[in-house]
């Protein structure tokens, strides 16, 4: 009896835990004007910080964050930054703040946050973590009127993928991974302690004057949509660069498959005189020669990163476009009337 | 000798009589959230309060951060190394944000808030102490600022009196933005563009049919005509461009069509990069 149970324990401890996926990002809308005020106070240049908070369930509670100094790229001062975030844990520790780290954020311009650094970084932060998110926040698409927080995740067979360093064609199609399925952004909610609601509400004036956001309401969006453009475009030639780099790759393949067979036939004649003469035929394979050499197919991670990218800015310019729309069109009725 | 007695009390007036505060609201929100979190046995919450104090004089409060602290009946001790520390700390973010001053939470200015000021007016001079009363026990959460004023008697010092100063909350266009969603105590999801477009055009017809409201009320005898008010609106009315109906139909038109042109070559995009995918990956090496 007592044996049975034993086992039944080991059994228990033994199973792993099943890792409810992520659903959810609740923010406090603490972190959300702290995000808000470093980014802006630091544009155009880019800014990063660390959020704390608890990892619940299927919902990762941000509770609090801390910005992180710019860093001069310098060794010294590299510890240095190690012992900010040391010291400004430990300190936020002494008064309650929940102190475990739950991932990062940094502010971009117009969007274009997809780069190698940051699937770096992600990685670096999974190692010690085991759910991490990244926020991203856009200060330029603000002054357009629209609160830009995003919560990004790396999706997990992207990670698999990443981990054994291998982008060819055969494995993707494997797994099945499009450049959609590297980042995965996950819906998020807001939450505030009962005692600020009181409190704004109480703040803020209740007549619709001051309420009313003007800058919704401006009809210039050109410059927004002149820089969109501008960025869409260098991503385009980025993009035809790498697929250049890939014709390069196939050209070279199918020459040196065309070598190959030249050579093998080369080999097979040779190989009859041979019989015909009597003496043993040489091997069919020669791995010295050096057209037998495997050339290495090129990843096919930037293409990805780039397509990502091109995908944001149109999606951008859709929204603004439609912004702009509506903009156009109460416009034309008020002159109207 | 008897012009000894005849010492006058002096209030030594500050020299920027005029001094009023800035808040930033994220500076309420640090304060409410360590009011929240802390410790079992304190009964308020003491911090620091960073900012800038701008050139005409009005101090800028920023940003802030807790202190620990002890308090009885008697004494009050704050954690001053902590309080270096996290100074030090956020000057290495922003060097341009130095201490303005102190907050407490509760409503009024108690005897230790004297000492405590006073130690912070060796770290600043003339820090502002801020209060935030999260007890609502007026009834509603009261928000006050106040500057110390030394009484002296001749060459004794009294006491130091605190003098409101006037406060001024303030919100930078973004966190505007956000506004309504730190309102309320929980939000399911982030308004997209379009959806905030619908509430902003919400709120200007609310206020288009306000004013109608009062200008027929006022034709028609119901409210007192106030001229200022009248100007402005007519002010208003008349700001609009006059273009002829042509024209601005052009106008309207041209926009349109340059955002519709900018539509059409981000879906093209769209499509080309669905169909290059689709090609890379279906390449087949032999």
């Amino acid at each position: 009896m007592a044996n049975s149970m034993a086992k039944s324990f080991l059994q228990v401890a033994a199973t792993e835990e099943v890792v409810s996926p992520l659903r959810v990002v609740q923010i406090e809308g603490l972190v959300i004007l702290k995000i808000i005020k470093h980014c802006k106070e630091f544009s155009p240049a880019l800014v990063t910080g660390q959020l704390l908070g608890l990892d619940v369930g299927i919902v990762l509670e941000v509770t609090n964050c801390f910005p992180f100094p710019i860093r001069e790229e310098d060794e010294e001062i590299e510890a240095d930054g190690a012992n900010y975030q040391l010291e400004m844990m430990r300190c936020l520790r002494e008064v309650n703040v929940d102190n475990n780290t739950v991932g990062w954020y940094q502010s971009t311009i117009l969007g274009s946050y997809q780069t190698v650094e940051l699937i770096e970084t992600f990685m670096n932060y999974q190692e010690n973590i085991r759910r991490c998110v990244c926020i991203i926040y856009d200060p330029s698409r603000s002054n357009q009127g629209v609160l830009a927080l995003k919560a990004l995740k790396l999706s997990d067979s992207f990670m698999e993928l990443y981990r054994a360093n291998s982008f060819t064609g055969e494995k993707l199609r494997e797994k099945n991974l499009s450049w959609m399925d590297i980042f995965e952004e996950i819906p998020i909610k807001v939450s505030n302690s009962a005692l600020i609601s009181a409190f704004m509400t109480e703040l803020e004036s209740d007549t619709p004057v001051t309420q009313c956001d003007y800058d919704r309401l401006q009809l210039s969006s050109n410059p927004y949509m002149e820089r969109n453009m501008e960025f869409l475009i260098e991503c385009m030639d980025d993009l035809s660069v790498e697929q250049q780099k890939f014709q390069f790759y196939y050209r070279s393949l199918s020459r040196q498959q065309a070598q190959q067979q030249a050579w093998l036939q080369k080999r097979r004649a040779d190989n009859m005189q041979r019989k015909a003469a009597g003496e043993d035929p040489l091997p069919e394979e020669d791995p010295s020669n050096p057209i037998f050499k495997p050339i290495p197919e090129p990843s096919r991670l930037e293409s990805f990163l780039i397509t990502n990218q091109i995908a944001n800015y149109c999606n951008q310019i859709n929204g603004v476009s439609g912004q702009s729309f509506n903009r156009l069109y109460l416009m034309k009725s008020l002159h109207d009337n | 000798m008897a012009a000894d007695d005849h010492t006058v009390l002096q209030l030594s007036t500050p020299s920027t009589a005029n001094l009023s505060a800035k808040v930033h609201p994220l500076v309420i929100f640090n304060i409410c959230d360590c009011y929240v979190r802390r410790p079992d046995q304190a009964e308020r919450v003491i911090g620091t309060l960073l900012g800038s104090v701008l050139p005409d004089g009005t101090v800028d409060i920023r940003n802030s951060y807790a202190v620990p602290h002890t308090e009885s009946a008697e004494q009050v001790a704050l954690d001053i190394e902590y309080h270096h520390n996290m100074v030090v700390s956020h000057q290495k973010v922003n060097p341009k944000e130095v201490i303005v001053g102190w907050y407490s939470t509760g409503l009024g200015v108690t005897g230790g808030s004297a000492l405590i000021h006073d130690f912070y007016s060796r770290e600043v001079p003339n820090p502002v102490h801020l209060t935030v009363d999260t007890g609502f026990r007026n009834g509603e959460g009261t928000i006050k600022a106040y500057f110390s004023v030394n009484l002296a008697l001749g060459d004794r010092q009294l006491a130091a009196q605190f003098q409101e100063i006037p406060l001024d909350l303030r919100m930078v266009e973004a966190e505007r933005l956000g506004f309504d969603i730190l309102k309320t105590t929980a939000v399911d999801k982030l308004p997209n563009d379009l959806e905030g477009m619908e509430v902003t055009m919400q709120r200007l017809l609310a206020l288009i049919d306000d004013v109608y409201k009062y200008v027929d009320d006022v034709v028609e005898g119901r409210v007192a005509a106030d001229n200022s008010i009248g100007r402005f609106i007519s002010d208003t009315v008349a700001s609009l461009p006059k273009l002829s109906p042509s024209v601005f139909d052009k106008l309207v038109n041209d926009s349109l069509q340059d955002q519709l042109l900018l539509l059409y070559l981000s879906s093209i995009t769209r499509t080309q990069l669905g169909l290059a995918e689709k090609l890379n990956t279906a390449a087949q090496i032999l």
